[in-house]
């Protein structure tokens, strides 16, 4: 570590105005700052230090989402084997699974990040830390078969559109990680949504080689039961039912990292006790969910409104996106009784797109940036309201 | 003189500066063919229009100028309407109600409140061309890029090889949903501003 400061310290002048490496002085501190501590403190005011600066917060949501990736890798090869009928092991599965993730997760930093850079460069800012996490979440709520180009396209997508031009991390309105993946999913619809696309049946890098089964079909449960005629009935790619279990552990086709509710269970854990995340924003998000389907439930006029609230919360990406898309600080709202607000209609709007419109199997990323458009919506009128029930407890003292 | 007629094509383009017209330039450009008919449809109405309202001026009396206006413009807009039925039915057909709706578009009634009223036939003349096709290289554009990247067409002929498609690449389908036609137009905004801000 000594050795590292040391070196960095030797090429610093470099990249001071007058060095010669001065057009990448930004890339340089943002490496800097990533490595170590910055030691500049506001020597002026009155100003609360606290350690717990963006770097550190995103640091612990790319933790978080780790389990999430793990899984989610040795899932991909968990559902190619099953396809093709074969068991080599889990460690072969892991490697398969690792070998046909990484890719992803390659261009999408290398894309977001290269543009991070360069605009940061280009206006002589201090690149910021905010990719760190949409580059990480993008991969894991893309069908694994997503061409990378798309990948790629979606990004320089949404850092550009959704981030860059509203001024940069911590000034989006929408979730950059959504928006890449609704880029994805109105461009090129038949890559992110079907049967064809949530599991790979070819091989990678040369692993897994081998013939797809007869029995087999890539509908994920959420889209089977878009398509159910009579009464929901979930199975897994070769045709055996699944239960709540299942989907719980997280064994099923799906999006790279949204099929484990119980790593999404453990990331969650860690959002909420290093207070990242709110768990009024989250909580309220399934409790919206819940309920939405309880009311559906009572109507009763298609299969999909035959799902019960636990299955509703299980399937597909709605835990994912509750624990970590809808607390996305900067797109959620600030005020407490917001989150409650904002948490509910997230919930509801999932669970009516779901059911409702045939067309989108999967509601969550609408809803979530539905919502996020009304977040400062929602923060207006509760602190307009909180001022004036405070209006009015003034007077009403005056009287006394 | 020659002011009037530069002037809309960029520094005061009615879409991309003044920001009018902007709901039919979502609506037709998903293909480049509606768009160039589009494209003239408007400029010969802005001109016309122009025209007439600029030989009636003095006699237009000041309280009833919007509906007289208003009776030109429609006119106008009916004798385009005719004449693409009878000479382009297919686009006319695509065009549906937007031909129609020349009426209610901004940029000629405007031009007719702002130039028209208050000068001669001929620069009112040339402030019409010089509108319409402000708009209409707009309209062009981004129908251009909507058409070539959403369907991988332009005027309806493929032009983006086979051999791509055989590497793997599609069509945009994000390109035909209006929402990407408001980021294309952001981006001419974007780079015709950052060129005019360095000029």
């Amino acid at each position: 570590m000594k050795l590292l400061r040391n070196y960095l310290d030797q090429i610093k002048p470099h990249f001071e105005p007058g060095g010669r490496y001065h057009a990448f002085q930004s890339v340089f501190g943002g490496l800097e700052s990533f490595l170590f501590v910055p030691n500049t403190t506001s020597k002026s005011g009155t100003h609360i230090h606290s350690p717990f600066d963006t770097k550190w917060s995103m640091s612990v949501v790319v933790i978080a989402l780790i389990p999430c990736l793990l899984f989610g890798m040795f899932n991909t090869g968990y559902q190619h084997y099953l396809s093709i009928g074969e068991n080599p092991g889990g460690w072969l599965m892991f490697l398969y699974g690792f070998l046909s993730v990484l890719p992803l997760i390659v261009v999408s930093y290398a894309v977001g990040l290269g543009i991070e850079f360069t605009v940061a460069q280009w206006k002589g800012q201090e690149i910021q830390e905010g990719f760190l996490v949409s580059g990480m979440l993008i991969p894991l709520i893309v069908p694994i078969d997503t061409p990378l180009w798309m990948i790629a396209l979606a990004t320089a997508f949404a850092v550009i559109f959704a981030k860059e031009v509203f001024g940069g991390t911590g000034y989006n309105i929408w979730n950059v990680a959504l928006i890449a993946r609704a880029f994805l999913f109105f461009a090129y619809p038949s890559r992110m949504s079907g049967e064809q696309v949530f599991v790979r049946t070819g091989s990678t890098f040369g692993i897994g080689k081998g013939q797809v089964i007869d029995a087999f079909s890539g509908a994920t449960p959420l889209g089977q039961i878009g398509s159910a005629e009579v009464s929901p009935r979930m199975t897994d790619v070769l045709g055996m039912p699944l239960d709540y279990w299942d989907l719980f552990l997280g064994l099923i086709p799906g999006s790279v990292g949204e099929t484990s509710k119980l790593c999404i269970g453990i990331g969650a854990v860690l959002l909420l006790v290093t207070g990242i995340a709110n768990w009024r924003t989250m909580i309220s998000v399934f409790v919206g969910g819940m309920v939405t389907t309880l009311f559906l439930n009572v109507i009763d006029l298609t299969p999909a409104m035959r799902i019960d609230p636990l299955e509703q919360i299980l399937l597909g990406g709605f835990a994912f996106g509750a624990v970590f898309m809808a607390t996305d600080p900067v797109t959620s709202p600030r005020t407490q009784a917001g989150k409650y607000i904002f948490g509910g209609l997230v919930g509801m709007f999932a669970v009516l797109i779901r059911v409702l419109n045939p067309g989108y199997p999967e509601g969550m990323m609408l809803a979530i940036l539905f919502m996020n458009s009304f977040a400062p919506l929602i923060d207006h009128y509760v602190v307009e309201a909180s001022i004036e029930s405070r209006i009015k407890r003034k007077e009403i003292y005056s009287k006394l | 003189m020659k002011e009037v007629f530069i002037n809309p094509l960029n520094r005061n383009n009615p879409v991309t500066v003044q920001m009018l017209g902007i709901c039919s330039a979502l609506a037709v450009t998903s293909k480049l063919e509606p768009s160039v008919v589009m494209a003239l449809s408007v400029t010969v109405v802005v001109a016309f229009s122009n025209v007439i309202i600029s030989l009636l001026r003095k006699t237009i009396p000041n309280r009833i100028r919007i509906i007289v206006q208003l009776v030109v413009v429609a006119a106008l807009v009916t004798v385009v309407n005719e004449v693409l039925k009878a000479f382009a039915y297919e686009v006319s057909k695509q065009l549906s109600v937007f031909i129609g709706l020349i009426i209610t578009n901004c940029i000629v009634m405007g031009r007719l409140e702002a130039f028209a009223l208050a000068n001669k036939p001929w620069p009112a003349f040339l402030d019409g061309v010089g509108n319409g096709l402000g708009y209409g290289i707009i309209l062009i554009i981004v129908g251009f890029f909507r058409e070539l990247l959403g369907s991988g067409t332009l005027f309806g002929f493929r032009v983006i090889p086979d051999k791509l498609y055989e590497w793997g690449y599609e069509n945009n389908g994000l390109m035909i949903l209006p929402p990407m036609a408001l980021i294309v137009v952001a981006c001419i905004i974007w780079i015709q501003k950052s060129k005019n801000l360095n000029s």
